[in-house]
């Protein structure tokens, strides 16, 4: 993957030396985790870049180099961007906060937007969704469905914004069904198909029937499907290629409004730095289509709590919620502040296992 | 922690499923270097081979069409490489490397039509009555043809290297392309059929990810596999069996320590999810004391006025 990015840096620096030309044109470069073509996360992203490109057509140029090692490879192509003329630079993953940080200083005047970190600086802004209201509808569909109780998760780094997703849904899980268990299974890794496959085969021989996922390819639905009787959840994308099972449902990411937002402030001079953080409420965050494998009567649930969420009647963490230890963390109708949800790094009471450090 | 959700038998019976990519890159890359060449581009050959293989697969409605298809399709690319390494002498690291690229790119222009459908399955083979023998009837007994092949392909290569005219032909040309030469043998010609060979390994073996392990297609799926099979030839020390071991161990504790975290065990996670690599390479750089060094003319450009 890291020879792609120096080829691609390459190719880059060639452009470098012919791109003089536009310059009233506004750049705008992506830096992504997996292949565009990974039908989940990366993918919607760069749905976002093309509907960028088809907002402002010839007043915007987008460059994007993809398959990006998270770490110093990134501050690298983030680099080269920047040399490249690139006015503005969204750095798509987690793992790409402190690259993202160091190449901002070096270019005070590129505005850099980085998805789902927490450190910004006054030409880094942050921006993420919140995913874990999906999860919350996730945990709820996958609490009333499952049969053995056992609910698969496959979690890519133990960071806040995947842990987050955790909580979520086993709480909403355990509503439904208070036997449920989550089997979570880390795997190191955003992209990898070979190896999301195996954890959910995993996962399923260990009696899940139900898998969730936070990485970003479909090789789980994939093995789902091949497995047989196992319901599965879209992830960043709609994934609606397998629905109506495995796939039951989906969290669909929805970046286009903010990254057409925000190349516009860049072109009216009106960008600051900022911290957004959408849910389904906005729109950021949507709910792909519940299919009928999933019961009527949960189905309305379901939609029901998504309403909710949407209205900001309900918080899909209000107490009362204790940690894992068995410690009070929310008392009763206390709703979670977003200065813990952003640095959770805390089971809730009730799950198994440790947080890897 | 709750150890008895492993299945073990499901567990060894992944792992060998788990391994099998590796095993025909790894075996494929042995007999390349073997011969005196290092191709870099594994991972660019098995990609291709895992989009020819399930497009063809797709299309025909036959799994075994699709390996076939992949077989060929990684030995075209690898003809590229052959072209340049043999006839235009270019350098062998730059060349494999950017066949990585390469294979990278034209796999995901290739793939754009096939993602999200579900690949026919390849059955597994009936054994009949072995299937029943209680513990190894369902680990031995339950796969397809094509995991069968890849462990009789070790055997095969053992054997030709070990036994063969052949094999001792393809040794000389690694071990001293000059010496081969004035014995008059035809270095290139036998160095583009090891490639070619390769080629065809590599993508039987990225088939069995995209027809088999995943069963789907995504971009740049290989993910990497490709290197670790050309990291396992070199801490095999070049012999067969070493790579289906290391290869086994490696898919081995990959699903291991997938098995327990799914159970819950105690070890810290970080120190599971690194201990394929681990054990991997302390097991093979063990077994490797007794010094059996690379093929001496590998990597080396050959021409016949040197």
């Amino acid at each position: 993957m890291k020879l792609t990015t120096l080829m691609t840096s390459a190719a880059l620096a060639l452009g470098l030396a012919s791109g003089a030309v536009a310059q009233d044109k506004t750049k705008v470069g992506f830096v992504f985790v997996g292949p565009v073509g990974d039908g989940g996360w990366t993918y919607e992203h760069n749905e976002g870049r093309l509907a960028v490109e088809e907002e402002f057509g010839d007043k915007v140029e987008t460059v994007f180099v993809e398959s990006v090692a998270e770490g110093p490879d990134s501050e690298r192509v983030m680099t080269q961007m920047a040399l490249d003329g690139a006015d503005l630079i969204f750095t798509t993953s987690f793992g790409y906060m402190d690259p993202t940080i160091n190449v901002a200083k070096k270019f005070p005047d590129v505005k850099f937007e980085h998805a789902t970190g927490y450190k910004r600086a006054d030409n880094v802004s942050t921006y993420s969704a919140r995913f874990y209201e999906g999860r919350a509808i996730q945990g709820h569909i996958a609490g009333s469905m499952t049969e053995s109780n056992i609910i698969g998760y496959i979690g890519s780094f133990p960071i806040p914004e995947v842990i987050r997703g955790i909580n979520s849904a086993y709480i909403h899980a355990k509503k439904v069904n208070p036997d449920v268990q989550f089997k979570i299974v880390w795997a190191y890794t955003w992209f990898d198909p070979a190896k999301e496959a195996d954890a959910a085969k995993v996962l399923i021989e260990q009696g899940a029937d139900v898998v969730l996922q936070h990485t970003d390819s479909t090789a789980p639905q994939a093995a789902a499907q091949e497995a047989g009787n196992v319901i599965t959840f879209g992830q960043a994308s709609d994934m609606a290629q397998y629905a109506p099972k495995p796939r039951v449902s989906s969290i669909i990411d929805n970046w286009a409004p903010y990254y057409i937002d925000r190349v516009k402030a860049v072109m009216d001079g009106t960008w600051e730095s900022q911290d957004t953080w959408d849910g389904i409420g906005p729109g950021m965050v949507g709910i792909g289509e519940i299919t009928d494998a999933v019961p009527a009567d949960v189905k309305a649930e379901a939609l029901e709590l998504k309403e909710k969420i949407a209205s900001g009647e309900y918080h899909p963490f209000t107490g009362p919620i204790n940690k894992q230890d068995g410690s009070a963390w929310l008392a009763e109708g206390e709703t979670a502040d977003d200065g813990t949800l952003a640095g959770m790094n805390f089971y809730v009471e009730g799950i198994e296992g440790t947080i890897p450090e | 922690m709750d150890l008895s959700a492993i299945n073990p038998l499901l567990f060894v019976a992944g792992f060998l499923v788990a391994a099998t990519p590796l095993i025909f890159a790894a075996i494929g890359e042995l007999v390349v270097e073997k011969s005196g060449v290092l191709n870099l581009g594994v991972e660019g050959m098995m990609i291709t081979g895992a989009i020819c293989g399930f497009a063809t697969a797709v299309e025909t409605g036959s799994p075994l069409l699709g390996f076939a298809a992949a077989a060929a399709g990684g030995a075209v690319l690898s003809l590229l490489f052959a072209f340049l390494t043999q006839v235009a002498l270019a350098n062998q690291v730059a060349s494999g490397l950017s066949l990585t690229l390469f294979g990278l790119g034209l796999s995901a222009l290739i793939g754009q039509s096939y993602v999200g459908i579900k690949p026919p399955r390849l059955g597994d083979i009936d054994f009949g009555p072995l299937v029943d023998i209680p513990v190894i009837g369902p680990i031995l007994f339950t796969h397809d043809i094509i995991l069968y092949l890849g462990i009789a392909l070790v055997a095969g290569v053992w054997a030709v290297l070990k036994f063969t005219r052949a094999g001792l032909i393809l040794r000389a040309v690694g071990e001293s392309h000059d010496a081969a030469h004035a014995l008059g043998y035809k270095v290139k010609r036998i160095r583009t059929a090891a490639i070619l060979f390769g080629g065809a390994c590599a993508g039987l073996g990225g088939a069995y990810i995209s027809l088999i392990r995943v069963p789907q297609w995504t971009e740049g799926m290989t993910a990497g596999i490709g290197w670790i099979a050309l990291a396992l030839v070199v801490f095999a020390s070049w012999k067969p069996w070493r790579a289906l071991l290391g290869a086994y161990l490696f898919g081995g504790i990959t699903q291991l320590q997938l098995n327990l975290q799914g159970a819950g065990v105690a070890i810290p996670v970080e120190y599971l999810a690194m201990s394929p690599y681990i054990i991997t390479i302390i097991v093979l750089v063990v077994l490797s004391a007794d010094k059996s060094a690379a093929p001496a003319s590998l990597g080396r450009t050959f021409h016949a006025s040197n």
